[in-house]
C-alpha cells in the first residue's frame, strides 16, 4: 500500500505523515490540493495544518480545492481515507463526514498528550486495535470540539460509526480525559461504509519511542493489514 | 525652509541628528529621504547607543558560520554539512498596545529573518516578562501575548518549544515579548540578503503593502507615553497564513533552485526602506525602486507611505535577470503575489521614484551610517547601599515548608503548563525534550544530532549588579543547555533596557553587555545574533535591565539526552557547591522577593568554576553515569529538587544532610554554578566530580511520597499541586 497525502495551502502535518508511515513501511506521495488523481490503492492522509489559515471557517476552503473530487470518488469506491485534525475538519465541511468540529471547551487552543480508546472494531483502520486500552496519540487543536445533532450522534452510535473516545492508557472512557468537550467523548468517527476515518488527535506524533511513544503506528498498521486481507 | 519640529518628532530625529543629515547630503532632504533617514537612524534599525558596545561581544567560536551582523541572524556548524541559524528580536512596544497582534507579529518577524537565510525553522521560543499577574491589566496583556504567540505559531506549523517568563512591577505598562527561532538546513543551502548583481531585478512577494506599521522602528525608539495608544496604527497585523505559503516558497527555492537568486531579504522594522538598502549595502551596490510597481491595498498611499509601511508578510527577492521568469513562476506555484519593483544598480544611492518622478535619490552611506553615542554611563547612586546591604541581618526563614510551598505556587515558579499547552510544541516530529524542562530538546531527522535551546535572564540580579547579571544570564542559559547533556556552541541576545539617554540606563547596558560578553567568552558560547531594545519606559519608570539570553547546544547523540525527571531509586548529587550557603546568596532571590517585596545585595558569579561544572557534568554524562539533571536558579536548592522529585512523582528523604547555620541561604539562596543530577552510582558520580574540582554532596534517593531536605518536610501531593495550579489560579482571575 502507498499513500497519498495531500497538501493544502497551509497543511503541516504532511511531513508528519510522511514520516510516521515510513516508520511502518508505507511509502507516500505528496499530492498539492490542485491535482486531481488518486490512485485506487492508495491510502489518502488528509493532514493537520490550518487550510487557507482556517479564517472563514476550519476546512469550510479547502473542500472546494480540485483533489476533493478525487477524494470523494476514492471514497465512494471504498478506499481508505483517514483525516486527521485539520483533514478531519476538511471530511466534515465535505459531507463525506457527517457533525462538526466546534471551538474546545477550554475556548484555547490545547496541545498535550491524550488517549483514545478504540471502539468500532471492524473498520480497517480499527480491527487491528484492542479495544481494553488506550493508545496515546497528542492533540494539538483549537476547534476540535466534535458536535452533531442529536439524531445524529445517536445514529453514530447505533451505527457503530464511533471510531474512538478519548480515555485513559487502561482504555477508560472518562470526563477528565476529554480535552476539547466533544460529544460522548467523540476522539474520530468512521462514514457507513467504514473506510473513511476522521480523527481529532494526530497518530503522526506518536510514531518513534524518541519522541516519547509509538502508538500511534497501531492505525496505520491496522489499515495496512486490512488491505493486505482484502487482497 | 526650515523643517518644523512635528515632522522631525514623527521620524524620532533630533535637530542635531537633522543638522548632519543637511551636513551629508549638502542640501534639504525631501520628505521620503527624510523619512527614510530617520527609520534608518532610529534606535531599532540603526542601534545609535548600543552599537558603539558591540565589540565586547566574542564573535567567533569553533561553531560559527556567519557571524554577527553579517547576515540577519547568525549561523553554527552543526556537523555533516547542517547548519542552525538563529536569532532573538523584541517586540515589546507593539505587545503593550496590541498584545495578541505585537506578540504574533514579533513571531512572524523572527520566522522571515531566519527563511529569508533559506533555513527552515524548526523551533520557536518566548522569553517574557510581564508586571504582577496580581494586577488585572497586568493579566490582560499576559493573555493577550500567549494568544498571540499561539495564534502565530500553531498556524504556521512551527513548534514553540521553550522560553520563560518571569513577573517583576518594574515592567507593568512595558511587557517584553522576545522571540527567538531557530533554523536547520543544509550549509549549500544558506542564503544571503545580498542585492548583488547590477541590473539585477528587485522582486516583492507576499503580502500587498498598506498604511499599517509606518513609523514602527521610530516607535520602538521612544519611550511608550501616556499617549502611546494613538500610536495603535503602528503595530502591524499578522496573517500566518501568508506567511506559511511564503516561508514554504523560500525554503524551496534555497533548497532547489538556489542558482536562480543572489539574495534573498526580510521586510521587517522599516519595511521597504530597510531591507532594500540593507541588502544594496551588504553587496556595495545601489537600488533603485518605484513606487508605483508596489501592489498596495489601501488607495493613495504616498511614496513615503509606501517606503516606510511595515506591512508584514512581504519579502525581496533578487533573482538572476535571467531567472526572473523562473522565480515568478516559483511563487504563482504557491499562490504567491510576486512583483518586479525595481533594479539593481551600480551608483551605491538608493533612488526611489513615483512613475517618473524621482522622490529620492540618497547615497546607500548616509543611510547606514547613524550617528552614534557611546553610553555614558553613571553608576546609580544608591547602587552601592543596596549591593552592601548585610542580608544576614533579616531574620532567617522559621516555616521553610510553607516557604518552599509558597515559592512553588508563586506566579514566577509555578508550572508554565498554562502557557505551553496553548502552544504547539510537537508539530515536524523533532521534539524530544518537550516544555517544562531546562531546556528543549530537538533531534535533527537525517543525523544522530540534536540540538538543546534554552533563553535565560533574570532582571533581578541584572539591576543588582549589571555586570554579574549579564554574566549570569548567559551562564544560566548555557547551565539549562548541558542540564540535557548539550555543549553549548552559540547564544544570540536581545537587550531590553530603558532610555540610554539617562546615565544610569547607560550604564546598566555597557555593564551588562560588558559582563554577558565575559560569560559568553569563559563559557564558549560566542555572540552570534542579537537586538537591541531600549526605551523600555513606562510611567512608572525603566524596566528591569533584562539582556535576553538565547542559548543553542549540540548533542552529538540526541538518544542520550537528559530530562529533569529522575527514576525512583536514583541518588540525586548536588554539585558546584557545598549545601550550606549564607545569606548573602539570597540577593536578588525569588526568596527574598517573596519575604522582602525588595531587592537587595550582591549577586556573584566565578565564570571559571562556572566553566569548570558545566565540563563536569559534562564529562559524567559522558559516562553514562546520569538520569537527569538539572540546573539550579530561581528559587534554588529546594526548588530544584522539588521540581525533580514532582517530575518523577515521588519523594526524597534528605532529612540528615548539614545546611549550616544560615537555612534559607541554603534552601532557598541562588549562588550560581550549581546543578542537581540523578544517578544510580552516587559514589562515582560524587568522586569523579571532586576529582575535577567540583564539590559533590549526595542528598538522598529518590522515592515515597514526601519532599524532606533539613528542616522542610512537605507531603508530594501538596508540593505538586501548589505547583501545577499556581499560575492556573493566578491567572484564572478576570
Amino acid at each position: 500500500m502507498r499513500a497519498a497525502v495531500l497538501v493544502f495551502p497551509g497543511t503541516w502535518s504532511d511531513g508528519d505523515c510522511v514520516w510516521a508511515l515510513q516508520q511502518v513501511g508505507i511509502e507516500s506521495r505528496r499530492v498539492w490540493h490542485r491535482e486531481t488523481e488518486i490512485a485506487p490503492d492508495e491510502l489518502v492522509v488528509l493532514p493537520g495544518g490550518f487550510s487557507y489559515g482556517d479564517y472563514l471557517r476550519c476546512g469550510a476552503i479547502a473542500r472546494f480545492s480540485p483533489i476533493m473530487e478525487a477524494v470523494r470518488r476514492h471514497a465512494e469506491a471504498g478506499g481508505l481515507v483517514i483525516g486527521i485534525c485539520n483533514g478531519f475538519q476538511i471530511l466534515c465541511e465535505a459531507s463525506l463526514l457527517p457533525g462538526v468540529l466546534m471551538r474546545n471547551e477550554s475556548l484555547q487552543f490545547r496541545c498535550q498528550d491524550a488517549y483514545i480508546v478504540p471502539v468500532n472494531q471492524t473498520s480497517p483502520f480499527t480491527s487491528g486495535l484492542d479495544a481494553d486500552r488506550g493508545y496515546m496519540t497528542p492533540v494539538s487543536h483549537g476547534e476540535g470540539r466534535y458536535t452533531a445533532d442529536e439524531a445524529t450522534v445517536r445514529m453514530l452510535e447505533d451505527s457503530d460509526r464511533i471510531a474512538f473516545r478519548y480515555g485513559t492508557l487502561d482504555g477508560r472512557v472518562t470526563p477528565e480525559a476529554n480535552p476539547n468537550g466533544s460529544v460522548h467523548g467523540i476522539a474520530g468517527i468512521l462514514n457507513e461504509r467504514g473506510n473513511v476515518l476522521g480523527l481529532m488527535p494526530h497518530p503522526e506524533r506518536s510514531c518513534e519511542a524518541l519522541l516519547g511513544n509509538e502508538d500511534g503506528n497501531a492505525i496505520w498498521r491496522s489499515a495496512l493489514a486490512a488491505v493486505g486481507a482484502r487482497v | 525652509m526650515p523643517v518644523d519640529d512635528h515632522v522631525l518628532q514623527q521620524v524620532a530625529m533630533s535637530r542635531d541628528e537633522y543638522a548632519r543629515l543637511l551636513d551629508l547630503l549638502d542640501r534639504e532632504p525631501t520628505d521620503v529621504e527624510l523619512g527614510m533617514a530617520g527609520a534608518l537612524w532610529s534606535e531599532h534599525c540603526g542601534y545609535k547607543h548600543s552599537r558603539p558596545l558591540f565589540h565586547h561581544f566574542p564573535s567567533t567560536g569553533p561553531y560559527v558560520l556567519t557571524k554577527a551582523g553579517e547576515e540577519n541572524a547568525g549561523a553554527i556548524d552543526l556537523g555533516d554539512g547542517w547548519v542552525a541559524v538563529f536569532k532573538m528580536e523584541s517586540h515589546n512596544h507593539p505587545s503593550a498596545l496590541e498584545p495578541y497582534e505585537g506578540a504574533a507579529t514579533g513571531v512572524g518577524g523572527i520566522l522571515r529573518d531566519i527563511f529569508a537565510m533559506g533555513m527552515r525553522p524548526v523551533a520557536l521560543l518566548d522569553s517574557l516578562r510581564f508586571g504582577p499577574l496580581t494586577e488585572r491589566a497586568n493579566r490582560r496583556l499576559f493573555r493577550g501575548v500567549v494568544a498571540g504567540i499561539g495564534g502565530y505559531g500553531n498556524c504556521i506549523g512551527v513548534p514553540t518549544v521553550g522560553g520563560e517568563v518571569q513577573m517583576h512591577p518594574a515592567y507593568s505598562g512595558n511587557p517584553l515579548v522576545n522571540a527567538m527561532c531557530v533554523g536547520i538546513g543544509r550549509r549549500e543551502h544558506l542564503l544571503s540578503a545580498s542585492a548583488a548583481g547590477v541590473g539585477n531585478p528587485l522582486v516583492l512577494v507576499g503580502a500587498d503593502t498598506g498604511r499599517d506599521g509606518i513609523h514602527g522602528a521610530t516607535f520602538a525608539s521612544v519611550e511608550l507615553a501616556a499617549d502611546s495608544s494613538e500610536r495603535r496604527p503602528a503595530v502591524q497585523v499578522g496573517n500566518p497564513f501568508m506567511e506559511k505559503l511564503l516561508m514554504e516558497a523560500c525554503c524551496e527555492l534555497a533548497e532547489q533552485h538556489k542558482d536562480w537568486i543572489e539574495g534573498l531579504q526580510d521586510l521587517g522594522a522599516a519595511g521597504l526602506t530597510s531591507s532594500a538598502v540593507e541588502a544594496a549595502n551588504r553587496a556595495g551596490t545601489g537600488i533603485e525602486i518605484d513606487v508605483a510597481r508596489v501592489p498596495r491595498r489601501a488607495q493613495g498611499m504616498t511614496p513615503y507611505e509606501v517606503m516606510l509601511s511595515e506591512s508584514q508578510e512581504r519579502m525581496l527577492v533578487i533573482p538572476k535577470r535571467e531567472h526572473l521568469d523562473d522565480v515568478l513562476a516559483h511563487f504563482r506555484r504557491w499562490e504567491l503575489h510576486a512583483d518586479v519593483i525595481g533594479v539593481v544598480t551600480n551608483d551605491r544611492m538608493a533612488t526611489i521614484k513615483d512613475g517618473d518622478q524621482v522622490v529620492a535619490r540618497i547615497p546607500i552611506g548616509i543611510l547606514v551610517d547613524p550617528p552614534q553615542y557611546p553610553p555614558i554611563g553613571v553608576r546609580p547612586a544608591d547602587l552601592d547601599r543596596i549591593q552592601n546591604e548585610d542580608l544576614a541581618a533579616q531574620p532567617d526563614v522559621t516555616d521553610a515548608s510553607g516557604a518552599l510551598l509558597r515559592l512553588l505556587g508563586s506566579e514566577n515558579l509555578a508550572s508554565r503548563r498554562w502557557i505551553y499547552r496553548q502552544y504547539d510544541h510537537q508539530v515536524q516530529n523533532n521534539t524530544v525534550v518537550r516544555p517544562g524542562g531546562d531546556a528543549a530538546v530537538l533531534r535533527l531527522k537525517q543525523s544522530r544530532r540534536g540540538i538543546a535551546v534554552s533563553t535565560d535572564c533574570n532582571g533581578r540580579m541584572v539591576v543588582l549588579d549589571p555586570r554579574a547579571g549579564g554574566a549570569i544570564a548567559v551562564a544560566e542559559a548555557a547551565r539549562n543547555v548541558v542540564a540535557t547533556g548539550a555543549r553549548p556552541a552559540a547564544l544570540t541576545d536581545c537587550l531590553n533596557f530603558g532610555n540610554p539617554e539617562k546615565p544610569e540606563i547607560a550604564y546598566q547596558l555597557e555593564e551588562a553587555i560588558i559582563g554577558l560578553s565575559e560569560a559568553a567568552r569563559v563559557l564558549n558560547a560566542p555572540v552570534i545574533s542579537g537586538n537591541a531594545s531600549l526605551y523600555n519606559e513606562a510611567p512608572g519608570g525603566s524596566v528591569l535591565p533584562t539582556p535576553s539570553i538565547g542559548m543553542v547546544g549540540i548533542l552529538q547523540d540526541v538518544t542520550t539526552r537528559l530530562t529533569i525527571r529522575p527514576n525512583v531509586g536514583d541518588s540525586i548529587v548536588l554539585l558546584g557547591a557545598d549545601v550550606p550557603q549564607g545569606a548573602a546568596t539570597l540577593a536578588g532571590s525569588e526568596y527574598q522577593w517573596l519575604a522582602l517585596a525588595r531587592l537587595a545585595g550582591r549577586p556573584r558569579i566565578d565564570l571559571a568554576h562556572e566553566a569548570r561544572v558545566q565540563d563536569a557534568v559534562l564529562t559524567l554524562h559522558g559516562t553514562g553515569r546520569l538520569t537527569a539533571a538539572h540546573d539550579l536558579a530561581d528559587g534554588g536548592l529546594a526548588v530544584a529538587l522539588a521540581e525533580m522529585c514532582i517530575a518523577a512523582g515521588a519523594g526524597i528523604d534528605a532529612a540528615g544532610i548539614e545546611v549550616g547555620d544560615r537555612l534559607d541561604g541554603a534552601l532557598f539562596g541562588e549562588a550560581q554554578s550549581r546543578f542537581l543530577v540523578a544517578t544510580a552510582e552516587p559514589g562515582a558520580v560524587a568522586a569523579l566530580a571532586e576529582a575535577a574540582g567540583v564539590p559533590a554532596t549526595v542528598l538522598g534517593v529518590v522515592g515515597g511520597d514526601r519532599l524532606r531536605l533539613g528542616p522542610i518536610d512537605v507531603a508530594m501531593a501538596d508540593a505538586t499541586h501548589a505547583w501545577e495550579t499556581g499560575l492556573d489560579e493566578i491567572i484564572a482571575q478576570i
